[in-house]
């Protein structure tokens, strides 16, 4: 087979020539899930940014971090973590990778208080039910009212077993409706046109007209109002609150490069990265200052209440709450 | 020289032993009733398929365990004789060199043994689009070429009308008198034996029987023959 | 006669132990290396088990389904001649290579809830249908694995020699003879081997069933493995749930094995193929509405995707095309290493009659869990090199594999009757090694290799690739950008990156396999 397999990884190494580096300039390694790799998202902004700051090669190795991390355990090569979300800091702590990121994070303006010493927060967004005021006339007022609508209407959501936003959703209605969790699922369940493996399949078919109305985040209506001047896509916003989210960076703890890691820190909360999350991302800035975000964005509703299940309750809650849902959607 | 030597072949129940000689230079019919081991003894000197026990030897060289491609015979099947995807003058060529790399003198002889055979300026065309008569012209052809010592037939011509079923006998019967090849052929048809081969292997009740002057076979045949022949 | 083994050369030996030992290193390997890191063995939940009885039972219905419908498709493009017949042929296996996104996209325009159908439904007064659930996944899956089992089985309606024909026209062979005759052997020969494969291909399903089978009902063994690695971590239970989806495969292919009778058919003269037979008008019509009726099912999904994305063909962004190379040069290398993989193991196969090992290694790829597979690879070639650096490697090996089992199912058939045929006639003129390669199994395999070449091209210029544990900031193929647009809210330049995508795919399948498919 080595016959056959050569030629494959000579191409492969002309294809990967591109990030040779120079031997001297020292490489800041940073897991992060693949959005980072993409050039739509805020990966190349950070990458540049940062690199112009540090004299430093800031390479992002995008993928599955968490499971990453455990198989590689004291022997990885990760200086940093980005992107990791509340719902797997459990798990990263258990690892006893991490070490503990020494900043201050009054500066912070979440909508929750933050001050764990270990997980740096550098966005923010909060699950809501997205539509098309084209479509759907009369949107619900609240989370009650939503499954109170006529079965017509119809919903795409995201499985809670393998997509982040999908296991947002239980957790979420677990904490607005407590011990009658199990019967709005029954109430929700024909209202719920498909569930799909991740939150692109779900935002696709609702674009396509396919679903009236798919769970996505408060932010999403800023994308199609700033790049397509779209005006048609309205978050819900609900009184009975929305389920926060947010996403995290980390220091590993053994990292070759504690300075840079330590630099790429202080970077995510500079004005410079957290100016760019808003449309590099989506997504609020976990630094809000004045003209961090476009006046679209500004102006977006922002739901009154926010809903925020700690590290330890979220993990907790997981099992039974996608148990509840499996329970009713299995039926 | 063919020697068969203490050959026993066996096949699930079948059993069939085999001890002659067949002299060099000679033309030997094999006959015997249908589903007697006639084109097994074949296969088995042809080496595609394993004799249980025994020796068999060419000039005194065991050829037992060699490769049928590399035995000192050329043999012509039924039917399959031709690639059909190959020109015929490849076809032949493939008797010179199994590479088909051929030299212009190569060529030469291909075209040469093509035109001993009466298919000139043939070369070019594929199988399908020669008679039945062509083809086995074209495997004798190439059987020519690859002027083994030892050629075994294995009912090539069958199909062939009596008429031209004879007419390539005496091709084979020419070929071989030029080389001095030994002939081993699978017949169905006394006439066949009585015109070609003076000498007769009977394969009847699980024994190929050593070589017998064909006519006196066919005058006098023991029982089991006679029965074979109808009469 | 019972043809004994056919003594192999060493390089035909060696190169179907290579392969062999690649494959099962890249399954059952790469499954061991899971195991050894997995701590204890929790039992299956009732989750578990309604996943698994939900997996092979879709699995089983789309691939009957598949076949029952590839029938009468694959009769009728084999005994009609029409201009645009070829193009025809190619364009009706495009629904095979599409990824799966792409794909549902399409379905949905038209069988979706705003789809084609559904408007002309409503507009006529009747009753929108939904079909989300059982039958969405079943659906979607025919519509996948239907071009497979037409393109198998039409190969397997050419394989019937002409000869075989002209004598049932000799013998007045009317349609019903022919049918009995020469189509059912060929069918009971052929239609085993095709079922296990889409039977294997729906059991691994992830995507489709999650997303159009309404939910968690509509659960795969494929998506509880995926839960067990993204939230519990838990590697014995990812790996037992592996070990079950293969013991399953093995299951099925042993049956199919057991249903599968040779064909016999034996060999002809390659004259070209007349048809006299079906000269009738009824079938006649019932060919034409066979073939309008299967192109309208797998071609107007097609249709939408082009639609939707042509418009944005020309302003795609510049990265979407530096995708586009980098997955046409992995499908290349992808096809080179495929076919010098399953060459050799159909070869070998085919020498070693009765003996079906190495087919049955061969088609482990289909059984075999990505999530698995990609994170045994991972804990295997990390002590020996940086999983970034070796990301495109990795991706053309398991692209390779993946390919293997279709390849060999194109190739063993007809490899077998190679060595059927003319195998005593090559080795009667000691016919061997490379020249036998190249004046008797090259020309006489051509069609079936074309065919699994661009299978394998197409395949792996939509597949996803890179697996989650290796990929790198700089090997992202162009379905990877197509899923990173849409994460990106592009869906329309996503929709215009899914027309490249399956125009190159196309193109690719197109090229290579016209040049084996001459005259079908």
């Amino acid at each position: 087979m080595k016959k056959t397999l050569s030629p494959a990884l000579m191409i492969a190494g002309c294809l990967a020539s591109s990030n040779v580096l120079a031997a001297d300039t020292p490489e800041l390694i940073v897991y992060a899930p693949d959005y980072f790799g993409s050039e739509w998202g805020p990966g190349p902004a950070i990458e540049a940014g940062f690199e112009a700051l540090c004299a430093c090669d800031l390479k992002f190795v995008t993928g599955d971090v968490m499971s990453r991390l455990k198989l590689e355990g004291e022997g990885t090569e990760a200086d940093a973590v980005i992107g990791l979300t509340t719902d797997q800091t459990a798990a990263a702590r258990a690892t006893g990778l991490f070490a503990a990121h020494g900043k201050d994070l009054s500066g912070l303006t979440l909508p929750v208080a933050w001050d764990d010493d270990t997980f740096v927060p550098f966005n923010w967004g909060e699950t809501a039910f997205v539509y098309d005021k084209t479509r759907l006339a009369e949107p619900p007022a609240s989370f009650a009212a939503l499954l109170d609508m006529s079965d017509d209407v119809k919903i795409v959501i995201q499985d809670p077993r393998s997509s982040v936003s999908g296991l947002a959703l239980v957790l979420w209605m677990s904490e607005v409706f407590g011990d009658g969790t199990e019967e709005a699922w029954r109430k929700l369940k024909p209202k719920i046109l498909t569930v799909t493996p991740g939150w692109s399949e779900a935002y696709g078919l609702f674009t396509s007209g396919e679903a009236d109305m798919v769970l996505s985040f408060t932010t999403s209506p800023a994308y199609h109002i700033i790049a397509e001047e779209d005006e048609t896509k309205v978050a819900a916003i609900f009184p009975e609150g929305h389920y926060f989210m947010t996403e995290l960076v980390a220091k590993i703890g053994a990292t070759d490069q504690p300075d840079l890691a330590d630099a790429f820190l202080d970077y995510v909360l500079s004005d410079d990265f957290q100016g760019m999350i808003a449309t590099a991302n989506w997504s609020y800035p976990a630094r809000e200052f004045e003209g961090a975000l476009p006046a679209v964005f500004a102006s977006l509703p922002r739901p009154d209440k926010t809903l925020f299940l700690p590290e330890a309750e979220a993990e907790a809650r997981r099992e039974p709450a996608i148990a509840t849902w499996l329970k009713v959607m299995s039926e | 020289m063919l020697e068969l030597q203490d050959v026993t072949i066996t096949q699930g129940a079948f059993r069939l032993s085999a001890d002659f000689v067949v002299a060099k230079s000679a033309r030997v019919a094999v006959i015997g009733p249908s589903g007697a081991g006639k084109s097994t003894l074949l296969s088995v000197i042809a080496g595609f398929y394993p004799a249980e026990s025994g020796r068999i030897l060419w000039d005194g060289t065991d050829i037992t365990h060699i490769q049928p491609g590399k035995r000192p015979l050329s043999i012509l099947f039924q039917d399959q004789n031709l690639f059909p995807h190959l020109t015929i003058a490849q076809n032949v060529g493939l008797g010179l060199r199994p590479d088909l790399r051929l030299s212009p003198a190569d060529h030469e002889a291909v075209s040469r043994a093509l035109t001993r055979t009466g298919l000139q300026g043939m070369e070019a065309r594929k199988p399908a689009t020669l008679s039945g008569g062509q083809q086995g012209r074209v495997a004798l052809t190439r059987a020519l070429l690859r002027a083994r010592p030892l050629m075994l037939l294995d009912e090539p011509f069958a199909a062939l009308g009596p008429a031209l079923k004879a007419e390539m006998l005496d091709l084979v019967a020419e070929i071989t008198d030029e080389t001095g090849a030994t002939v081993l052929m699978v017949s169905h048809a006394p006439e066949d034996a009585r015109r070609f081969a003076p000498e007769t292997i009977l394969v009847a009740e699980g024994t190929a029987h050593p070589p017998h002057p064909t006519t006196a076979l066919l005058d006098n045949p023991p029982p089991v023959l006679a029965a074979y022949l109808g009469q | 006669m019972q043809a004994p083994a056919r003594p192999m050369s060493r390089a035909l030996k060696t190169g179907a132990a290579l392969a062999a030992a690649l494959v099962l290193t890249l399954t059952l390997g790469t499954l061991g290396a899971v195991l050894t890191r997995a701590e204890g063995f929790a039992g299956l939940g009732a989750a578990d088990w309604s996943a698994l009885r939900f997996t092979v039972t879709q699995a089983a219905v789309s691939a009957a389904l598949s076949l029952l419908l590839a029938i009468p498709a694959a009769r009728a493009l084999a005994r009609r001649r029409f201009p645009g017949r070829g193009v025809l042929i190619t364009l009706l296996g495009a629904p095979f290579i599409l990824p799966v996104i792409v794909a549902v996209m399409g379905l949905l325009a038209v069988f979706g809830r705003s789809g084609f159908l559904n408007d002309g439904l409503a507009a006529l007064g009747f009753a929108r249908v939904s079909i989300y659930g059982f039958a969405g996944v079943v659906l979607a899956h025919v519509f996948f694995n239907l071009p497979l089992a037409v393109r198998l089985l039409l190969q397997g309606w050419l394989d019937i020699p002409a000869e075989r024909f002209r004598l049932a026209a000799a013998l007045g062979f009317g349609p019903g003879d022919i049918a009995r005759h020469l189509e059912y052997p060929m069918l009971r020969a052929r239609t085993p081997g095709v079922f296990v494969a889409i039977f294997l291909i729906c059991l691994t399903s992830f995507a489709v069933a999650l997303t159009l089978g309404g939910g968690p009902k509509a659960t795969t063994v494929e998506l509880a493995i995926y839960q067990s690695f993204r939230y519990d971590f838990d590697l014995g239970r990812a790996a037992m749930l592996a070990a079950i989806q293969l013991g399953l495969c093995a299951t099925a292919a042993l049956l199919a094995a057991r249903f599968t009778l040779p064909s016999g058919f034996g060999t002809g003269l390659d004259r070209p193929v007349a048809r006299w037979d079906a000269n009738g008008p009824f079938l006649r019509t019932q060919d034409i509405a066979v073939l309008i009726l299967t192109s309208l099912f797998l071609l107007a999904p097609l249709l939408a995707v082009i639609t939707a994305g042509l418009p944005r063909l020309g302003s795609l962004p510049a990265p979407v095309w530096q995708a586009a190379l980098r997955s046409l040069a992995v499908a290349g290398v992808s096809t080179l290493a495929a076919i010098a993989m399953a060459l050799p193991l159909a070869l070998a196969s085919a020498a070693r009659s009765g003996r079906r090992g190495l087919e049955t290694i061969g088609m482990l790829p289909l059984a075999t869990s990505s999530l698995v597979t990609g994170t045994g690879l991972f804990l295997l070639l990390r002590p020996l090199a940086n999983p970034g650096d070796i990301a495109l490697a990795v991706t053309v090996a398991v692209n390779a594999a993946m390919a293997l089992p279709f390849c060999l199912r194109a190739l063993l058939p007809a490899a077998r009757e190679l060595e059927a045929d003319y195998g005593r006639l090559a080795q009667s003129l000691n016919l061997t090694g490379l020249a036998r390669l190249r004046l008797l199994t090259l020309p006489r395999l051509r069609r079936p290799l074309g065919f699994a070449a661009g299978l394998t091209a197409a395949l792996s210029m939509g597949d996803l690739g890179v697996i989650a544990l290796f990929a790198d900031e700089d090997s992202a193929t162009l379905p990877l950008q197509l899923y990173r647009l849409m994460g990106a809210y592009r869906m329309q330049d996503a929709a215009g990156a899914a027309v490249l995508l399956l125009a190159l795919s196309l193109a690719l399948f197109w090229a290579l396999d016209r040049g084996g498919r001459a005259d079908a």
